[in-house]
């Protein structure tokens, strides 16, 4: 944990962790015997007419597209080979809710034949109809322009990690620029898109070159490399507050996504293996590469990290992470980092009232008056912490509560609040 | 599934910097303690007596609104200790004990526990305390009169009534470095200059205080003082002088700089520390009272929440 300086004279500064110019190998994680994929769709087998595609006792080939009715979009694709011994709803953050799919792995490993034939040619409707569920995740607004306001007419690709002590996405950088140089192609074939910019730190710029993208140098000092500050640093547009950056027609795709779209098209096959960082209880990291659906139980086996109870595991780094209460929690697409907290280490919350400090004032990248802020949040009047204390231009990287005296969830005071004026707008709207 | 171990399930961010309510408060009090230090060997036990009494009882007022209240009790987090040490420093040497008992109930409870507690408290708590007390027993708050038995090597009269009472002529033979090194009469703890300014500069480089409130206090108290002192040097004392005595300094470092009671944006801090000195050298100088700087900064209080409206424009704002 950063701790505090002496002199605090001046707000903290966090740098990213930057990768060596000669990274080793990341570790590669054995098949585990059982993965387990989320399927971005609610199982709710009895309320639907429809007849769920896929049941337990059925065999899956590494590669094989699983969706759960005939006509849904959303669908995954098993990274192994065996029988689905288990297809359960499972309920993720905020009430999002996924249908989890769990295969006992197979001895033999059998690839699926249909994505090879259709590899020839990379149109958006391959991409779309195979390649969401590659490492790095594709964001979905690539293949659906239809249903945005404004058409996607920029793809920034992050060369930088989100979070301190990743180096994820610098690894993909460094280790795969043939890949990324494939994949930027297929991208601009597929989507039509020619804006590609390549967001990169600066020691890393010469690879990020190799792309053949236009390459722009992202800040080392967190949050710079949050989507928001990238619009504002890199293309020179603020994002309104309560707007997406798709709304501006700008969407982020992952350094490792790329090299996955590219790895895809020049192997004939799905790539089903994730790399990601693995930051251990006492603050060192390492890259691992590991099938998607392998349980984090896995990993701490293979680095001899003991996991006891009251520890806490984070998906994700430091500042933005989410923490999960299971050691049997799969690695998803999306999932770039896996952080181990010992129980002494925990930085944990109080219940103290905000005692205007003004910490909170210089951190802020988003220049929000925080301090008003938590006071109308945490009074639950969210509507007016909206309308009067900028509350939807918060970019949610977490400073504020980082550096908070009074040690208040302030992040999460934020997240409760955009997640509940959702719901109240999305109630409204619908009652029309 | 079985058997599973249970951890610990949060929200982001999973750092801390590790500051905390308490560390404020204790460097706070650590900052002060070279001026109070200096103020027992001036002054004496008597002077130890209202310290140890203020901190104790501020403590004990803060402990029972919690009880009455049925809050959690906060008196681990040196909040209370602070504000009894702040308001002892402030008091003369021979406060009778009831005065100091009334002082600190008046600025834990009606100071700021009546608010909600740390972090509501519209004005500071200290200087609440002490402004009801010199508006009730304004006697005991005459210097020259409850310092009369002291009698140490320099001259005992309270510089800011010589000079009200006086003129310039009265205080033209006390040297800024004596005034500087405590050879004054005052507060236990607000007559040590150099003990307080180098509390201060531990505080400001430590991040506990705003540096623009405590600057531009001062700003405001020597430019406000230098043009009264152009106009007419032989009614109106300078800059130096009106800087080292009285309650400036522990006004600049300790008073005016309290979390709750002042702004936190740049130009509302300049603002609100500047508007305070100037304040300061109007009631002095022009003002019915000897010393300003309590009034000053209450003032300074009630225009916070309004200053501090001024602010920079939000990420993505649509105005």
């Amino acid at each position: 944990m950063i701790k505090r300086s002496f002199f605090a004279l001046t707000k903290p500064r966090m740098a990213y962790k930057a990768i060596e110019m000669t990274p080793p190998e990341p570790k590669k994680i054995s098949t585990p015997k059982q993965a387990t994929l989320f399927l971005n769709e609610p199982y709710t087998p009895f309320d639907q007419k429809k007849s769920v595609q896929f049941k337990k006792g059925d065999p899956v080939k590494t590669g094989q597209k699983l969706s759960l009715y005939e006509d849904s979009d959303a669908y995954v694709i098993s990274s192994v080979t065996g029988i689905i011994s288990a297809v359960s709803p499972f309920l993720g953050d905020f009430g999002r809710s996924y249908t989890a799919i769990s295969i006992d792995v197979a001895e033999n490993e059998e690839i699926d034949e249909q994505f090879s034939a259709l590899v020839k040619e990379p149109t958006m409707e391959t991409v779309k109809n195979w390649l969401a569920f590659i490492p790095g995740n594709l964001p979905s607004v690539i293949f659906s322009p239809d249903q945005l306001s404004t058409p996607i007419d920029t793809i920034v690709i992050c060369g930088v990690d989100q979070d301190l002590l990743i180096t994820t996405s610098q690894h993909a950088v460094v280790k795969e620029s043939k890949a990324i140089k494939r994949g930027v192609k297929i991208l601009k074939q597929a989507s039509g898109i020619d804006n590609i910019i390549m967001a990169s730190s600066a020691h890393l710029m010469q690879d990020a070159g190799l792309s053949g993208a236009e390459v722009r140098v992202v800040d080392s000092v967190y949050p710079a490399s949050l989507p928001h500050l990238m619009m504002r640093d890199l293309l020179g547009r603020v994002v309104p507050a309560g707007k997406s950056c798709e709304d501006l027609g700008v969407t982020f795709i992952s350094a490792e996504a790329v090299a996955s779209l590219g790895k895809a098209f020049n192997d004939n096959q799905i790539p089903v293996y994730k790399c990601f960082t693995v930051i251990k209880k006492d603050g060192t990291s390492a890259l691992v590469s590991a099938r998607i659906g392998t349980p984090i139980s896995d990993i701490f086996a293979t680095f001899d990290i003991t996991v006891n109870e009251k520890d806490r595991i984070i998906l994700g780094g430091p500042m933005t992470g989410s923490s999960i209460y299971s050691e049997n929690h799969p690695i998803q697409p999306d999932t770039d980092a896996i952080m181990i907290q010992d129980q002494k280490d925990l930085a944990l919350v109080s219940d103290y009232p905000c005692i205007n400090c003004g910490e909170c004032i210089p951190v802020c990248p988003a220049k929000i008056q925080v301090n008003m802020l938590v006071r109308f949040l945490e009074a639950g009047k969210y509507q007016e912490a909206a309308d009067e204390y900028d509350l939807y231009s918060c970019i949610e990287c977490g400073l504020c509560s980082f550096v908070c005296v009074s040690r208040m969830p302030i992040l999460q005071y934020i997240k409760l609040a955009k997640y509940e004026l959702g719901r109240i707008n999305t109630a409204e709207e619908t009652n029309v | 599934m079985f058997e599973q171990k249970k951890f610990t399930v949060s929200h982001a961010p999973f750092w801390h910097n590790g500051s905390s309510v308490s560390a404020r408060s204790y460097n706070i009090i650590l900052a002060a303690l070279p001026a109070v230090l200096f103020g027992f060997f001036t002054y004496g036990m008597p002077a130890v007596g209202v310290v140890a009494l203020s901190v104790s009882s501020a403590i004990v007022w803060e402990l029972a609104f919690n009880k009455i209240s049925k809050r959690p009790f906060s008196i681990g987090d040196g909040n209370a200790a602070m504000i009894g040490l702040l308001f002892a420093m402030l008091l003369p040497a021979t406060s009778p004990w009831w005065l100091v008992i009334t002082g600190t109930f008046v600025a834990v409870i009606v100071g700021k526990q009546i608010y909600g507690g740390i972090g509501g408290n519209p004005f500071n708590p200290v200087l609440v305390g002490l402004a009801i007390l010199t508006l009730s027993w304004k006697d005991f708050f005459d210097f020259n009169e409850v310092l009369v038995n002291y009698d140490l090597s320099y001259p005992m009269a309270y510089p800011l009534a010589s000079l009200k009472h006086f003129g310039v002529f009265a205080i033209s033979n006390l040297k800024p470095a004596a005034l500087l090194v405590g050879q004054q009469s005052g507060g236990i703890g607000a007559i040590f200059g150099l003990g307080l300014i180098i509390g201060g500069i531990y505080l400001i480089i430590r991040g506990y205080i705003r540096w623009e409130i405590s600057l531009s206090f001062l700003a405001g108290v020597c430019v406000t003082a230098l043009l009264f002192n152009m106009a007419d040097p032989t009614k109106y004392a300078g800059p130096v002088f009106h800087l080292l005595t009285g309650y400036t300094l522990i006004g600049a470092f300790f008073i005016a700089t309290e979390d709750s009671s002042s702004p936190v944006n740049f130009i509302p801090m300049l603002i609100y520390g500047a508007g305070a000195g100037i304040m300061t050298i109007l009631i002095r100088n022009i003002g019915f009272y000897v010393d300003g700087v309590v009034f000053a900064i209450l003032i300074a209080n009630l225009i916070n929440p309004l200053v501090d409206k001024i602010r920079p424009k939000a990420l993505g704002k649509v105005v």
